[in-house]
């Protein structure tokens, strides 16, 4: 069967699969719409986690970007992982007794203040939105490129499965569909990589694999034998790092702090029974997650290692298959410099502006012309990072199921996502904003009615973005770690660890991160985004890392305010001093 | 505000006011001692996060690279790999860390 028929038997299966766990696990409270009741089995909800968290960025596009960093890549290896650590020791055992449904809860809560909600919801809102576009997006990439679907259909396709799960089951049938999807996108992630091992090393576990001898004969080590081509080519060698280290410092604490931050992963905390099954959910979740990013740069080495053996010095005629088929989808780009015929792979950019822009036109190979300046460099072929994962199966010569897994493996991953962030924004438009703030006096079906309501209309937005991309959707995604960074993050810490903090420190606080982390991005991404170079970022640190920097001032401002202000009011103390303690003695 | 104890309706107050004065004053000594133990095995663990991945795998990463372990440069390693692992740890052991400190102080949600 050819690989197209398969895709769509598969992708078919899968979405079968999701919508018959939708009938199976409808809500019939706020309770089930919020937090799935919270009565999820803390195994269930590591693997709902691991999906949740785990987004079309994580499955499509991080192996591609490790195989073109190096070592550079490990910044966010480390940052989304080690955000986890934090989460679970810091965050997630005491918003799990706090017993209630949101992050802005909490944060109005603790904070005993109604603007501090709003921010909070404004920020939940603003984060998520950011988020989902890039969710969809990857659902209409998936969609047109193995199925030859229209990308906007397949956006449609993706809302519709969505709305069935989200608006009908809320947390409760995205928990359960996002369990199914983890093991959908972990399968598709490992069995490519496993093959691919065993073809290049003869070791069948990735992660070990990369590390062993290469199988040619030639008894060196994998990653030896890559840095020895890449440098032979005039690349930077695979194994150094490029970024200097306080970037690379700041840059992954900015990805810790922001996991740590982001209330969809937050939220999922809420839905276990236990404080203590809240801790080892997460520990649960960094296992499931583990998976996927100790085999990502695995991946990523083994594919640059065959990219390379398989174009560098290669007629076009003989080129292997796919290289047109995704030369078609503007993925690929090749423009022979030298006349000789032959691709010459080398280090730099192969043309200027970097992305190729396709002028129609055939060359005397056959190859598609590009209209853009040839840099200096000798390097003749320009290569899309998001080709890593969705071409390697190809690459390495994989059976056909093969390929097609690794299609519904996306979907499932940009899926369960999307359907993770949009609960967060109905709830907070719902719960925070209507119940809490503008109609207190909703009963439970109202509420539950708006929730829906407000899930329904957050899908249509969302789709609209995935159709219509914004073009800052990629500057923005940083924004979004930072943002959390330097705003939930401190107040959410300090509101449990020190019961002094108050609404003055606590709003002071993520003002000052916010207004430092938003100019600092906004200057560099928007308004002069040539200044954009180390020379000119304050200590050598990049608008992707500021958030760092957000949630220090934020913590130092709230620290100094909170001493020079009224204490907060006796009932949040104890309400501090009660989500310490598990349980009280009896 | 109205954080109430809807989850514990275990502290309700029972048996003569005296005894429960004396109890809740005993509790507050126990919960205080309980919170430093917990922030305790909080900094240790996150001592080893920070040395493991902001130390090895960010700042000493060129040093560590001079030694090789297996096929992997050692820095590299610790920044692609070992963190990652070590993560996992973490979380397990304080997981069985923070059980057995529930027990001990008999806040545990068992009873």
């Amino acid at each position: 069967m050819s690989a197209q028929v398969l895709t769509y038997i598969f992708v078919g299966l899968t979405f079968g699969l999701y919508i018959a766990i939708a009938i199976w696990s409808r809500s019939g409270s706020t309770k089930d719409f919020y937090v799935a009741g919270g009565h999820v089995h803390p195994l269930a909800n590591g693997a709902a986690t691991a999906a949740d968290w785990m987004s079309a960025a994580s499955y499509l596009s991080m192996a591609g970007i490790i195989a073109f960093e190096g070592a550079d890549g490990a910044r966010y290896l480390m940052g989304w992982t080690g955000g986890y650590v934090l989460l679970a020791l810091c965050l997630a055992p005491y918003l799990r007794k706090f017993a209630k449904f949101t992050v802005p809860d909490f944060v109005g809560d603790r904070y005993y203040s109604q603007t501090a909600r709003l921010v909070a919801v404004l920020c939940v809102v603003f984060i998520s939105f950011t988020y989902i576009a890039g969710q969809m997006r990857g659902v209409g990439i998936v969609f047109s490129r193995f199925l030859e679907v229209d990308i906007d259909l397949g956006v449609g396709i993706g809302m519709g499965i969505v709305f069935f799960y989200a608006v009908l089951g809320g947390m409760k049938g995205i928990t359960y569909t996002q369990v199914a999807q983890y093991c959908v996108l972990i399968f598709a992630y490992l069995v490519p990589a496993i093959y691919i091992s065993l073809m290049l090393t003869n070791v069948p576990l990735p992660m070990l694999g990369f590390g062993s001898t290469v199988n040619d004969g030639s008894g060196m080590f994998l990653l030896e034998k890559l840095d020895g081509l890449t440098q032979e080519l005039g690349m930077a060698a695979f194994t150094e790092g490029k970024k200097s280290t306080v970037d690379m410092f700041f840059i992954t604490a900015a990805l810790m702090a922001g996991t740590a931050g982001l209330p969809h992963v937050i939220v999922r905390f809420f839905t276990v029974p236990s404080v203590r099954d809240a801790r080892i959910s997460a520990g649960y979740a960094l296992i499931f997650i583990a998976l996927l990013y100790t085999t990502a740069p695995a991946v990523a080495a083994f594919a640059r290692l065959n990219i390379i053996d398989a174009l560098n010095e290669t007629e076009y005629q003989a080129l292997p298959e796919w290289f047109s088929k995704w030369e078609d989808s503007g993925l690929l780009a090749w423009v022979d410099k030298n006349e000789d015929g032959k691709l010459q792979y080398r280090g730099g950019a192969a043309l200027e502006p970097a992305k190729p822009i396709f002028s129609g036109e055939r060359g005397a190979s056959g190859e598609r012309l590009v209209s853009n300046e040839v840099g200096a460099s000798t390097n003749e072929l320009y290569i899309d990072r998001d080709i890593i994962v969705l071409a390697h199966p190809e690459i390495a010569q994989l059976p056909n199921w093969v390929v097609a897994l690794v299609a519904a493996g996306g979907l499932a991953a940009a899926l369960s996502t999307a359907a993770g962030l949009l609960l967060v924004i109905s709830s907070a438009i719902s719960h925070d904003l209507l119940k809490n703030t503008l109609a207190r006096n909703l009963t439970e079906t109202q509420e539950l009615r708006w929730a829906r309501v407000s899930a329904a209309v957050a899908i249509l937005i969302a789709g609209l973005f995935g159709i219509y991309p914004p073009g800052f959707v990629a500057e923005v995604v940083a924004f979004a770690f930072g943002l959390a960074a330097a705003s939930f993050f401190p107040v959410i810490l300090l509101g449990i660890f020190s019961t002094r903090m108050n609404k003055e420190a606590a709003i002071s606080g993520m003002l000052s991160g916010l207004i430092l982390t938003t100019s600092y991005i906004v200057y560099f991404k928007f308004m002069a985004p040539e200044l954009n170079h180390a020379e000119h970022w304050w200590f050598g640190i990049s608008p992707e890392g500021i958030g760092t920097l957000g949630m220090l001032l934020n913590f130092a401002v709230a620290l100094v305010v909170m001493r020079v202000t009224p204490p907060p009011p006796e009932a949040v103390v104890n309400m501090v001093r009660g989500i310490r303690i598990p349980k009280q003695a009896t | 505000m109205s954080q109430k104890d809807q989850q514990q309706p275990d502290t309700q107050p029972s048996g003569a006011p005296v005894e429960d004065l004396a109890r809740k004053a005993a509790d507050e000594i126990g919960h205080q001692a309980y919170w430093r133990a917990n922030v305790r095995t909080l900094l240790s663990l996150l001592l080893v996060w920070f040395l493991v991945s902001f130390g090895c795998g960010i700042l000493w990463v060129d040093a560590l690279n001079a030694y090789s372990f297996f096929g992997w440069k050692l820095g590299f390693w610790f920044s692609q790999q070992g963190s990652i692992y070590t993560f996992v740890v973490l979380i397990f052991v304080y997981v069985f860390q923070m059980n057995a400190l529930d027990r001990r102080f008999n806040v545990d949600e068992d009873r």
